[in-house]
């Protein structure tokens, strides 16, 4: 009788093309059962006339995604994208000089940095957005350390505002800025700056003519990882901005829940999709090109 | 090859130190090195010569001594300040720039006019034979290793730097192309009266191009000098080991006749002859080393007037190409490598084989004796 083993070597398949697929199915179904088919529904939910109870009923429109270009939501749309552009410019000019500093960071410390900068990321972002209210608010630690300084009289609005929203974008997206431009930074090879020094460069030169060029990759990729949850952030705006500062991930949320509109939340969703299709394919565009420079 | 220009030294390194941590890289090490010289630091890995090399850059500062560049006091000088140029080990172009733009980087550095810029990253380029229509506008990661090469070389000779620092620059080319390199940079040092500092851990390059050679040890010379006298002469065990393929033999010294001592193996008591040398005493541990070119192989029992014969048996025959290496394994285990011409061809077919006995006699001059280290 074949042993266990034997038999089970049976099961797989014979040649590289056949193993290929063998190996990608499981992830693959996966896939299918819980994006692809989810995406085709809600698809399919934003050309269908809304319901009257929430649901929807047979039909197709483009109702819901003309109604979006109301300047009411075009307004939101157009917020979403200066924010998130924003909190991404933020993220770099406050990003870049950590990585740099992780980067050249003797090995003994090069580790517990880069400890620190993911540790926040161990606790729910739920949590966290939490603590900056009780950071932020009126009566929060920020304004009583000003009073009781004497810097201030009255407590600072902060809470509740664009700037309160900001604050707690470039905290929630500061570490994926910082980690992949360490990466690129931490890969640079040193002989090239010395090349550099040799030919008469001076450290700003350096800095601007070969470290930033080559750290362009890391800073491209840490755009995209901000930029793109920033487009769909829903969390902070909501906790931190109040009911004031709509961004498209809010105007999903609400139109899934509190109005019960399915189909123009399905809408809204796509739109935001084309939206991060958009900032992606930019960057792919920009890679390619670099890589042929880099190759 | 030609001698060097007399005058004032180029390059004086003098009781240079260098430490990392308890790790001694450079020890008390002097050298003066003359304009024009193609001048190598030959050594293996860990033996401190890329350390010097960037002690001279500039890129590491001496713990102790002074470094001289051009006959001025360079210590505290930046690399671009001291008239060197460098190409360094792995080329470190810069990838995202052009062949054009890493050439004329420097020189944009020192703001040079665009069309003098242009002229002169075209004749550095044609210099080192790449046709700037040809290469100006690729990038680095379209290039082979030794269009690399060329290059980074353009890259430093285009400031038309005194000094030229190379660390193991065709360490990553294979055989052929780094051959035909040597050549070349041979004549561009010629050519241009730029004076080559040349680091490299193979000898036969160091043999093949250089100057004058200096062989380094932990930190220290081993031994400094033209690479006749290197090869030739040995000083110690280290510089005749590391230096081309060398038998060493070991005896205490008999007694003197003239200038020779006769000296006797142990083991089988066979006595040879030697030059006096300065370490040599009656009862003194003697060792000499004989290039396995300068033996010959004899048949047994033939007279051999005026060398030292020693016999053994043939214990394998390596073929070489252009000579057969006849191992011969004398009494007492320790075995002797006899460089053969003229066998091994299709004429004249290998004579020894394995376990034939066997005479080998070289020349009494031809016993170098050498000091321990």
């Amino acid at each position: 009788m074949p042993s266990l083993t034997r038999r089970m070597r049976t099961w797989i398949p014979r040649s590289p093309e056949q193993r290929g697929w063998a190996l990608l199915a499981p992830g693959g179904v996966w896939l299918l059962a819980f994006f692809l088919v989810p995406l085709l529904i809600m698809l399919a939910y934003s050309l269908m006339p809304r319901g009257i109870y929430g649901g929807v009923v047979p039909g197709l429109t483009f109702e819901h995604y003309a109604r979006f270009f109301d300047p009411v939501y075009l307004t939101v749309v157009q917020r979403t994208f200066m924010w998130s552009l924003g909190c991404t410019l933020f993220c770099l000019l406050l990003g870049y000089p950590v990585a740099y500093a992780i980067a050249h960071a003797g090995s003994r410390w090069r580790n517990r940095l880069l400890l620190l900068v993911i540790l926040p990321l161990w606790t729910s972002f739920l949590v966290r957005t939490f603590a900056l209210i009780f950071l932020m608010r009126d009566t929060g630690l920020i304004n009583t350390w000003l009073m009781k300084a004497g810097i201030i009289d009255e407590p600072l609005v902060i809470l509740y505002t664009p700037v309160a929203v900001m604050a707690g974008l470039v905290y929630g997206f500061l570490p994926f800025m910082i980690l992949p431009i360490y990466a690129s930074l931490e890969r640079l090879d040193r002989s090239l700056l010395e090349a550099a020094e040799m030919l008469g460069a001076s450290p700003r030169a350096r800095f601007i003519r070969v470290t930033l060029p080559l750290s362009l990759p890391g800073i491209m990729a840490g755009c995209v990882l901000v930029f793109i949850p920033a487009l769909g952030s829903f969390l902070t705006p909501d906790l931190l901005g109040g009911a004031k500062q709509l961004m498209i991930g809010n105007l999903v949320q609400n139109q899934f829940t509190a109005a019960r509109n399915w189909p123009f939340g399905a809408a809204a969703s796509f739109i935001v999709m084309a939206l991060v299709l958009a900032a992606v394919l930019v960057y792919l565009g920009t890679r390619d090109r670099r890589e042929v420079a880099l190759r | 090859m030609t001698a060097p220009a007399a005058g004032p030294p180029v390059v004086e390194l003098i009781h240079i130190s260098k430490r990392f941590g308890h790790v001694v890289a450079v020890d008390d090490l002097s050298l003066e090195i003359q304009s024009r010289e193609f001048f190598s630091l030959l050594g293996p890995s860990g033996c401190g010569k890329t350390t010097t090399l960037r002690l001279l850059a500039g890129f590491e500062t001496p713990d102790n001594g002074e470094i001289r560049l051009l006959g001025e006091p360079a210590n505290q000088k930046r690399p671009y300040q001291r008239g060197v140029g460098m190409v360094f080990q792995n080329y470190a172009l810069f990838p995202h720039l052009t062949v054009a733009r890493n050439v004329s980087f420097g020189l944009e550095q020192q703001k040079i006019p665009r069309p003098v810029a242009d002229d002169r990253v075209r004749r550095a380029l044609q210099l080192v034979r790449l046709d700037p229509k040809l290469f100006a506008d690729r990038l680095p990661g379209q290039l082979s290793g030794g269009q690399r090469q060329r290059v980074a070389l353009a890259r430093a000779l285009v400031l038309q730097p005194a000094i030229l620092l190379l660390d193991e620059p065709l360490g990553a080319i294979d055989l052929q192309l780094r051959k035909e390199m040597q050549l070349e940079l041979k004549a561009l040092n010629q050519h241009l009266g730029t004076t080559f500092v040349y680091v490299t851990h193979d000898q036969e390059e160091a043999l093949t191009m250089s100057d004058r050679i200096a062989v380094m040890n932990h930190g220290k010379v081993a031994q400094l000098g033209t690479p006749v006298e290197i090869y030739e002469n040995p000083r110690t065990t280290f510089v005749a080991r590391f230096i081309g393929e060398s038998n060493l033999l070991e005896g205490s010294a008999h007694r003197r006749q003239g200038n020779n001592w006769s000296v006797v193996l142990p083991d089988h008591g066979q006595e040879i002859q030697v030059p006096h040398h300065s370490s040599i005493h009656a009862g003194a541990l003697v060792r000499v080393v004989v290039r396995p070119e300068w033996m010959q192989l004899l048949p047994p029992g033939e007279l051999a007037p005026g060398l030292n014969t020693v016999t053994g048996s043939v214990r394998e025959t390596l073929y070489a190409g252009p000579a057969v290496h006849v191992v011969v394994e004398l009494p007492g285990s320790k075995s002797v490598s006899v460089a053969v011409h003229r066998e091994g061809q299709l004429a004249k077919p290998i004579r020894w084989e394995r376990g034939d006995p066997t005479l080998i006699a070289w020349h009494p001059q031809d016993s170098r004796v050498v000091t321990e280290d």
